[in-house]
């Protein structure tokens, strides 16, 4: 029997790292997922027959645990609109890591107790070192993770939205690191229950403080590096259990997380310390005197006919198309369009939407074929060959000022270069700044029309208008 | 069965493992990826599952319990929603009705 559990935990870890590799592309990543999935039913039906589980109770408990969180994690998932996908994603995440604290909650609750027979002195001496520290470190992370999730979450969800708990929020996280790392040292050279009741109680503090202070905008961010965290958390624990499937599925999601954080930080020209220790938008807020120039606004008709009559055209969406649900509307113009032999392609900056990505799968949802979408890089040069790019719900990865600014708070990232297009339309719900509130300059642009109104709204008033044609 | 120096190699080239196969994915994959590897460390519901099967007295049951209901909905949640998401994805091609 003990063959057959390791040999399944080793198939399980190979379809993970199989189905990871397949999600890497579009035309594999839904077999990707799928090979993932039956690995963790085969690495979780296996368990049943782990060595060592003894007590029909806790056989119960196991059966009622799976189904309840389970069923309650399915139902909720299938019922979750696509715009809230990163809250989701951060909830889901932080139920990683909550498990990975509360596994390390177990083993050193047990390791405190078991110092009464072995008379020995310490949780690490009982545990032996190496296990002990890991316990602790997983349980940490874990934990840290668990909690800060659930505020990236209600910050994302729109039911929290303080910055500080405290005054001096920076210096009372300092402290509180510091008396969660000493307190974990505290556990691993004591037994009792005290202490480790303390350690996780500092954890779970820890976690909210540290992400309160974080803006919305970099949520994305700091959800991708708990998502990592949890990973190495996981991997973790799988060491403290001698489980070999949790320590690689563990760590390729911690490795594989560390990445994506990086990159998604690098798209935003924010280094992650920058995300984790300053508040966007709390210092220097922008004070310059404005962009030259004024707005001039078209009609939803006319802008329509400008794209009907050009040849190429450029869209690019950001995350106030999806508030508007004007996904649906825009792919039906753009069908419109292409029957008039108008190229048309959309390009996507990488922090468009709520997380990397995030717009892709909204454009997806439309019904947007991914072969018309295109990242910055790829596209950016061809800004200057195209006759009308159509911004709509965007505003800041589109702002000059990221590039000729160097007082603006968003100098240095990385922006879509549409002004160099012939023609810019702008659909925008108001003359109000952006996410970051910084003024745009392109908006005050020789060959800038403003189109106001609802995205929704207006893209079918372009719809209409382009059939009549 | 695993002691320190193995332990360390596996968690070494688990790490190059998840570097190699996701500096390759495309921006447009990125969501769902995070989604999809948020699932795979799902897979500490069976720790959980392990962990409550040892247990001995009812703190340490209702805190492995809690563990497998956490463990059991990042699983089943993160398979779903990543499911979803890439259920969506068509190209032009594949499109044609």
């Amino acid at each position: 029997m003990q063959t057959i559990i390791q040999l399944s935990y080793f198939v399980a870890a190979v379809l993970f790292i199989v189905g990871l590799k397949g999600m890497s592309s579009p035309k594999t990543a839904r077999t990707g997922v799928l090979w993932a999935g039956v690995g963790m039913i085969v690495a979780t039906a296996v368990t049943f027959f782990y060595p060592g589980i003894t007590g029909v109770s806790n056989y119960v408990l196991i059966i009622l645990a799976l189904a309840i969180g389970g069923g309650i994690a399915w139902s909720s998932g299938k019922k979750v609109a696509m715009t809230d996908m990163p809250q989701m994603v951060a909830l889901y995440n932080g139920m990683g890591g909550g498990s990975a604290g509360a596994i390390a909650a177990v083993y050193l609750l047990a390791a405190q107790r078991d110092l009464v027979d072995s008379g020995l002195q310490s949780v690490q001496q009982q545990m032996g070192s190496d296990v002990a520290v890991l316990a602790v470190l997983g349980g940490m992370i874990g934990t840290v993770a668990f909690s800060g999730s659930l505020i990236a979450w209600a910050k994302l969800d729109g039911r929290f939205n303080r910055n500080s708990l405290v005054p001096a929020q920076q210096i009372v996280n300092i402290v509180l690191f510091a008396a969660l790392v000493l307190t974990g040292i505290w556990v691993l050279f004591t037994g009792g229950v005290f202490p480790i009741a303390l350690f996780f109680l500092l954890a779970l503090t820890f976690g909210v403080c540290m992400t309160v202070p974080i803006g919305g905008a970099d949520m994305p961010v700091v959800i991708s590096l708990f998502n990592a965290l949890t990973g190495l958390a996981v991997g973790f624990k799988g060491y403290v259990l001698a489980n070999p499937a949790l320590i690689i599925a563990g760590t390729v999601v911690g490795a594989a997380g560390m990445l994506l954080t990086h990159l998604m930080a690098k798209a935003m020209n924010r280094p992650i310390s920058n995300v984790l220790f300053s508040g966007f938008g709390t210092t220097g807020a922008a004070d310059g005197d404005g962009p030259e120039g004024e707005m001039k606004d078209v009609g939803a008709e006319d802008a329509a006919y400008m794209m009907a009559y050009a040849e190429r055209v450029i869209i690019v969406p950001g995350y106030g198309m999806a508030v508007a649900q004007a996904q649906h509307k825009i792919w039906e113009l753009v069908q419109l369009l292409q029957a008039r032999d108008v190229e048309v392609k959309f390009a996507i900056h990488p922090v468009a939407g709520r997380m990397p990505g995030h717009m892709n799968v909204l454009l997806a949802e439309a019904g947007v074929p991914y072969d018309m979408i295109f990242d910055m890089e790829e596209v950016n040069e061809e800004f200057k060959m195209t006759d009308v790019a159509l911004v709509i719900g965007a505003n800041d990865v589109v702002n000059p000022a990221a590039k000729k600014d160097e007082s603006s708070p968003i100098y240095g990232m990385p922006i879509l270069d549409v002004e160099d297009a012939e023609n810019v339309l702008v659909i925008k719900r108001g003359r109000g700044t952006g996410f970051s509130g910084v003024e745009n300059a392109l908006f005050y642009g020789e060959n800038t029309r403003m189109v106001f109104g609802d995205g929704a709204q207006v893209a079918n008033k372009m719809v209409a208008a382009v059939k009549e044609l | 069965m695993i002691e320190g120096f193995t332990a360390l190699y596996i968690f070494m080239l688990a790490a190059v493992a998840g570097y190699e196969v996701i500096s390759r994915v495309p921006v447009i994959l990125h969501t769902p990826l995070m989604s999809g590897s948020n699932f795979i460390h799902g897979i500490v519901v069976i720790g959980a599952m392990i962990a409550l099967g040892h247990a001995d007295t009812p703190l340490e049951q209702l805190i492995g319990f809690i563990a497998v209901l956490l463990g059991a909905g990042n699983a089943v949640g993160g398979y779903v929603v990543t499911e979803r998401m890439l259920e969506m994805f068509k190209s032009s091609k594949s499109e044609a009705k």
